[in-house]
């Protein structure tokens, strides 16, 4: 047996300074003998630790030991047997608390790129369309309607699962363009759009037809859709509106929500104003309020648009900082200034109306909160200013009252998401199945995929159920 | 892709586009609003329904060519496209019978007021109609509104049509008269909905405004359409566009709606509209 090796392969990137400018995408992906390299350290254990870590239990053993034998095609089909967007996962899934932290030779600290290997066999398919057998068999019409509302990760995921199984599969988009969070939230340098137009169109080739511009709740609700002819409704509307911490001056131009700032960057393509017609403050000073992926993938457009200087302005320490590592520490490659324990106390605006300042507080940390992390005091007195131009607030979001407020029957939390059984994504309501963003509030774009493939498989077994 | 099916020159620079739409024709209620993206390219703007008409399956909208945007949907014609036109947006303006209400237009918000005065005379009430505009040139519908009102007062700041005067001097009039007014709704530009709730307040008399901040996706997700009412911060595109004009922020509400005036100007600058060329 040949000698384990834990040298974890690490993936070629752009160069931070080079990368700061541009919106190309970030990671550069493995060559040919790089996937090699890095697939032939799998050690193809018996007990499949990876695939009980990923939420849609992708058979990684057997995708990782097609791609070292060279059957790439095998590979492709081995991995979208169960994820329907390879491409998407292989790039913004958090595998170092998934499939990699389980990986067996973790243990050592060397754990298999699984994510790297996965971008590079969904990469691979992408430019080598014509070799591929791609025509998926589907059987047999079932004469079943299903409805799905929303066209993120869980959407799209259930209507692959869905058509694959026979359903006719409609879905429902209020934006322009369909992917959800992927198309508007994501920036183009972590998830390029063409990446995720590729994943859609694949969903589309099972025969799913999605309607864009179709606020589900405006035109038909969700009864309506049950009455005029739909079997099954899923819901992956996602969490949509943005939290404001109502703070003084937060509504003075230039601050921003996070949602605002990256719809406007990523899916109106306001980084190429005035080509494109939406346009976006750069600023010179940015500050970012929040810690997550989204506060990075705010500090992140924000520089690359030609700010000066990008805070982070987190409330919180380095180590309660909610964003994946790897995020994070892109960010601080590139310049992005991280001002922890520091949380806003008001904004200060300029004669236009435009924000000039931000009063903060310095904070301490206390006693662990109910998050289980430690919760930070203000510490008396300690107020200062900070010279900003734009502010972005990233401090979460929750779900879209719409689709509650005109559904009969719909069981919502105080927090406004849709009570649904844990593991089968039903909810309160006949015919009525939710998952994702809409149930969790936000989490991940894997999460939600893995709740829309549960949901595919409740509705599937209810559609059978029916005759 | 929305088809445009009509296409009509109200008044310099204002124009009407009849749209195929025929879901969002089917649901539109008075007060309401679609988003436009005329293409690829294109920026999401929010325009209120100016009328529908359900068997046809059209939607009409009315806009004045004031930014990058609506300039370039000027140079459209019937017969050409839109990519997107989403609705119908926002809650529909509270109608049911108060009595006697007085609808107030001016600008091109004469074109949004006259489906809700049809709305309120249906529901029973009395309705006074006041439009206004800067000359007898801008204006437009003056019969549509008419058909919808018991009276009406036509006004231009110049005097070359109609009354000479603002519309807030009629309006005060009619609330000095003793007549009992129930309700009033004001739909124009910023200053004049804002002079218009000044004008009511000391009456005492509800005022509904139609707020049309700048907008990007129009459902709740961004927050660009923050306003200020009653001092709590509310998204105008779903928890409006009508708000009590007693409560707004008015001040607030006039620097955001500038808060692009610099990138506006460079996008003027690009487009090459046709129809600015005098």
């Amino acid at each position: 047996m040949a000698k384990i090796d834990l040298n974890r392969l690490e993936m070629p990137r752009q160069e931070p300074a080079e990368r700061a400018k541009n919106f190309k995408e970030v990671a550069l992906g493995f060559s040919p003998e790089q996937a090699k390299q890095e697939a032939n350290r799998c050690i193809q254990c018996k007990k499949r630790n990876c695939t009980v870590g990923c939420p849609v239990s992708v058979d990684i053993p057997e995708f990782i030991k097609a791609l070292r034998e060279d059957n790439l095609p095998e590979a492709v089909k081995a991995l979208k047997n169960k994820n329907s967007l390879p491409g998407v996962c292989g790039r913004v899934c958090p595998q170092e608390s998934q499939c990699e932290a389980v990986c067996t030779l973790n243990k050592q600290g060397g754990a298999i790129g699984i994510g790297r290997l996965e971008r590079y066999v969904a990469d691979w398919e992408r430019d080598n369309k014509a070799r591929m057998d791609n025509k998926v068999t589907l059987p047999p019409p079932s004469g079943k309607k299903v409805a799905i509302v929303g066209t993120g990760p869980a959407g799209l995921t259930a209507a692959a699962d869905l058509a694959k199984l026979g359903h006719s599969v409609t879905m429902f988009e209020a934006l322009h363009v369909a992917g959800g969070v992927l198309m508007y939230g994501i920036p183009e340098f972590r998830l390029p759009k063409a990446i995720v137009q590729n994943e859609v169109d694949f969903v589309k080739s099972l025969g799913v037809e999605i309607k864009l511009d179709s606020i589900v709740g405006k035109l038909d609700t969700v009864d309506e859709l049950l009455s005029n002819g739909y079997d099954a409704v899923f819901l992956g509307t996602g969490a949509g509106l943005p939290m404001f911490s109502n703070i003084p001056g937060e509504n003075l131009n230039g601050i921003y929500s996070a949602n605002e700032f990256l719809t406007r960057v990523n899916l109106m393509k306001a980084y190429q104003f005035p080509a494109y017609d939406t346009p976006v403050k750069v600023g010179k000073n940015v500050a970012v309020i929040g810690g997550g992926n989204v506060a990075m993938d705010s500090a992140r457009c924000a520089l690359r648009l030609g700010a000066e200087k990008v805070y982070i302005v987190y409330r919180r320490s380095k180590d309660e900082l909610p964003a994946r590592r790897e995020e994070a520490e892109n960010a601080e490659e590139e310049g992005i200034i991280f001002k922890y324990l520091t949380n806003p106390k008001s904004y200060i605006g300029n004669e236009q109306g435009s924000v000039k300042a931000m009063e903060c507080y310095e904070m301490a940390l206390g006693e662990p909160d109910a998050s289980g992390r430690r919760r930070p005091i203000v510490k008396p007195g300690s107020e200062f200013m900070m010279e900003v131009d734009v502010v972005i607030v990233a401090l979460g979001t929750t779900p879209n009252p719409l689709i509650a407020a005109t559904t009969q029957g719909l069981q919502t939390t105080s927090h406004g998401t849709v009570v649904t059984d844990e593991i089968n994504g039903q909810t309160q309501k006949k015919q009525v199945w939710a998952g994702g963003d809409i149930v969790t509030g936000s989490a991940t774009v894997i999460s939600a995929m893995g709740a829309g493939k549960r949901a595919a498989a409740d509705i599937d077994r209810y559609l059978k159920s029916q005759g | 892709m929305y088809k445009i099916v009509e296409r009509q020159d109200l008044a310099p620079n204002v124009h009407l586009f009849k749209i195929n739409a025929p879901e969002v024709a089917k649901k539109a209620q008075p007060g309401q609003f679609v988003i436009v993206r005329i293409d690829e390219k294109g920026e999401r703007i929010p325009l209120t329904f100016a009328d529908w008409d359900t068997k046809a399956g059209t939607v009409t909208i009315v806009f004045a060519e004031a930014g990058a945007t609506t300039c370039r949907l000027a140079t459209l014609n019937a017969g050409d496209s839109i990519e997107n036109f989403v609705g119908p947006l926002g809650v529909p303006t509270h109608t049911e019978k108060f009595g006697t209400v007085v609808c107030v237009g001016g600008g091109i918000g004469v074109a949004p007021i006259t489906p809700i005065a049809r709305g309120l005379k249906q529901a029973g009430n009395k309705v006074i109609s006041i439009m206004g505009s800067r000359n007898k040139d801008l204006l437009f519908w003056e019969k549509n509104l008419r058909a919808c009102s018991d009276e009406l007062t036509v006004c231009t700041d110049d005097g070359t049509y109609g009354r000479k005067g603002l519309v807030t001097e009629p309006l005060k009039e009619l609330l000095a008269s003793g007549q009992k007014i129930d309700r009033v709704i004001a739909i124009g530009p910023i200053p004049m909905m804002k002079f218009c709730a000044l004008t009511t307040q000391p009456f005492g008399v509800k005022t509904i405004v139609s707020l049309n901040p700048l907008m990007v996706d129009g459902t709740g997700m961004c927050g660009c359409c923050r306003v200020s009412v009653d001092n709590a911060t509310k998204f105008a595109c779903v928890d409006g566009p009508d708000f009590d004009g007693h409560k707004v922020d008015w001040n607030l509400m006039a620097t955001r709606a500038k808060g692009y005036a610099t990138e506006e100007k460079s996008a003027m600058a690009k487009s090459q509209c046709q129809c600015h060329s005098k």
